[in-house]
């Protein structure tokens, strides 16, 4: 794993800051080759993984990776998965089975038993959930994916639900389809590390929050450092400025003074931006 | 506090992860009448599931309900986990039928049993912020409030969830301007009156995707009342507040305040512009799902029912007052006024315009 990855709430109008910079972040990134300007920005810099959701115009990003292979051999992608809005839209525009049923293929049994109404037993329950990642992998065919993410709407939703199985599906899924690490995306790390050890999952790659201020930390900044402390996990930590709220410096002395967190995940538009990080954790990761 | 949960749509599995994180209470049951849902629920999570709420009710001994399925069932479902003498928490809007809402609040307070309906914009810290503002008396006195709330939901005509039917609780007005109009009362306080309903179809057939209004208040305080929830514009709903006093003005969203004083207060509240953002103001919560504001509520409807303060929810009596002015926009006839200075339409736009503004 890279010791930085570029990731992409900047081009999705995704901000939780402001709504008004979020809102000018979609008008500047509403074309794709403005995203695909940033990436080779970065990449420019020796960034080379990048962390971005299944949103469906990451397609033609994927595209331009493909086709472009010998300009960026080593180019990586961190799949995060689903594109939870995709599936919230659907579920309200038709209803949980209606949703449910749009996703699946037409054919085959799993969607005529969910039209029947009957109950899904547990072995279907395992083949919907990998359909359903493999309908969102298909965008990455041919290309790097060596970790593969479950956002943390799901994540967490999973964890709070109880339902820990679904982590181990998903492992397994990743693991065998795509020879690739499993990921978890969450707000809530020390609770899903004990979910996840409950399922045999060992030394998980975990992503979250991690931050001088405790931004989103559930559980509490000491459990999170207690956890980097005593806990096996690959931590990858992202909000690490807590959304601005912390100056670069401050906050990147601050992550890489924590010996256990293994890369950091940030996102930025501009050229400035990009290389002053890149260097911040290059420098204060040697000194640390 | 024994719980359980009926409706296993969006709000009821995020309502029952939260539920199931927080660590004074236990879910005891789940009921939907989808068995699927509930049968893997059930196998995965070893809660138990129940195809209807009265065989559930007569079985479980519960301390309070939560009600998250599609809205027409809320009222009955209600009346019948206050009559058990349970405490309740019912999704948002409240009631379809304003006197049947009016004897929940009676049963509710004759048994002395807590509600809470999930109006949870009031636990997004930058919008309890602003009740704060008002409260102390920054801006002076109130004269005017703007409620706004769009996003991207109906985008296509098409759509055959209850959410597409009126009569069942669908439309924007229930969808997206009840949130909006629970923050003018939470904030400004409640509504008398409304006038200039503008209630417009875009996408849909037998519900409106925006309505416009003015709001009065009491005291002589005007609002104003736009939402819109087919505005692909924005990547989730939107919700912004702004209220304007003798002593200056605020524009607020989930993510931060904007406050401008004449006047100076004090130290946090100095003459000129501020900024208040949610990193500031937000307080940890134990479990993290979607927003602090999800697990807030439930948290604070907990303790309320364990006897503490609650200093934000919504209880049944204050959501009526937001239901009876959706039945009172509702009265006024969706918008059926022609521009005269248009060129005079074709037969067919006239046909098609009569039958719409027919309904």
């Amino acid at each position: 794993m890279d010791r930085i990855i570029f990731g992409d709430n900047q081009f999705f109008g995704v901000n939780h800051m402001s709504e008004e910079k979020a809102r000018a972040q979609s008008m500047r990134f509403q074309n794709n080759s403005a995203i695909l300007e940033v990436l080779e920005c970065a990449y420019s810099f020796g960034i080379r993984t990048f962390m971005c959701t299944t949103h469906e115009r990451m397609a033609d990003i994927c595209d331009h990776f493909r086709a472009r292979r010998a300009d960026f051999p080593d180019y990586t992608f961190y799949p995060c998965m689903p594109y939870a809005h995709k599936y919230a839209n659907a579920v309200t525009e038709h209803g949980m089975v209606g949703a449910l049923r749009s996703f699946l293929p037409e054919e085959g049994t799993l969607s005529a038993l969910l039209k029947s109404g009957k109950a899904v037993v547990q072995a279907d329950m395992e083949s919907l959930a990998q359909i359903l990642i493999d309908a969102e992998m298909k965008m990455f065919r041919g290309l790097s994916t060596p970790v593969i993410f479950l956002q943390n709407v799901v994540t967490d939703l999973l964890l709070g639900l109880g339902m820990n199985e679904a982590f181990r599906i998903f492992a397994n899924h990743v693991k065998e389809r795509y020879d690739a690490e499993p990921g978890f995306i969450t707000m809530n790390a020390p609770r899903l590390l004990d979910a996840l050890a409950s399922v045999g999952i060992e030394n998980p790659i975990v992503c979250a929050n991690i931050n001088k201020v405790g931004f989103r930390m559930c559980g509490g900044l000491a459990a999170y450092e207690a956890a980097l402390r005593g806990r096996r996990f690959r931590a990858i930590a992202m909000s690490v400025f807590a959304s601005g709220a912390i100056p670069a410096r401050e906050a990147l002395d601050y992550v890489c003074g924590l010996d256990q967190v293994e890369a950091i995940v940030f996102g930025a538009s501009s050229k400035g931006n990009i290389k002053e990080t890149r260097d911040l954790i290059t420098e204060l990761s040697i000194r640390s | 506090m024994r719980v359980a949960l009926a409706g296993l749509g969006k709000m009821g599995l995020s309502h029952l992860a939260i539920l199931r994180a927080h660590p004074d209470v236990e879910v005891v049951a789940i009921c939907d009448g989808l068995s699927y849902l509930t049968s893997t629920l059930q196998r995965y999570t070893g809660i138990k599931g129940y195809g209807d709420l009265d065989t559930l009710l007569e079985q479980e001994r519960l301390d309070a309900l939560v009600i998250a399925t599609p809205s027409k069932l809320h009222g009955s479902m209600a009346e019948k986990a206050l009559q058990r003498g349970l405490h309740v928490f019912c999704e948002k809007p409240f009631v379809l039928d304003i006197a049947q809402g009016r004897r929940l609040v009676e049963m509710a307070e004759a048994g002395g049993l807590v509600t809470q309906v999930g109006y949870h914009y009031r636990f997004v810290s930058a919008l309890t912020e602003c009740k704060k503002i008002v409260e102390a008396g920054h801006l002076g006195r109130i004269h005017h409030i703007r409620a706004e709330a769009y996003g991207p939901v109906v985008l296509r005509p098409k759509g055959s969830t209850w959410r597409s039917k009126q009569s069942e609780g669908g439309g924007v007005v229930y969808d997206y301007a009840c949130h909006a109009l629970d923050l003018v009362h939470f904030i400004v306080g409640p509504i008398q009156r409304v006038s200039g309903v503008a209630r417009n179809r875009i996408f849909s057939r037998d519900v409106d995707d925006e309505v416009y209004c003015t709001l009065h208040l009491a005291n002589g305080v005007t609002g104003q009342l736009a939402a819109n929830w087919s505005d692909e514009s924005h990547r989730k709903m939107s919700t912004k507040i702004s209220v304007w006093g003798e002593n200056g003005h605020f524009r607020a969203d989930r993510q931060e305040i904007a406050l401008y004083l004449r006047d100076g207060v004090d130290d946090q509240h100095r003459a000129g512009w501020t900024m208040l953002n949610t990193t500031q103001l937000t307080p940890e919560v134990w479990y993290y799902l979607r927003g602090e504001e999800y697990s807030a509520q439930i948290d604070e409807f907990v303790r309320r029912v364990q006897g503490r303060l609650g200093t934000r929810a919504c209880d049944f009596n204050a959501a009526l007052e937001t239901d009876r002015v959706v039945a009172a926009m509702h009265e006024e006839p969706a918008n059926a006024v022609t521009s005269p200075r248009r060129a005079r339409p074709s037969l067919w736009s006239r046909l098609s315009g009569a039958s719409k503004n027919s309904q």
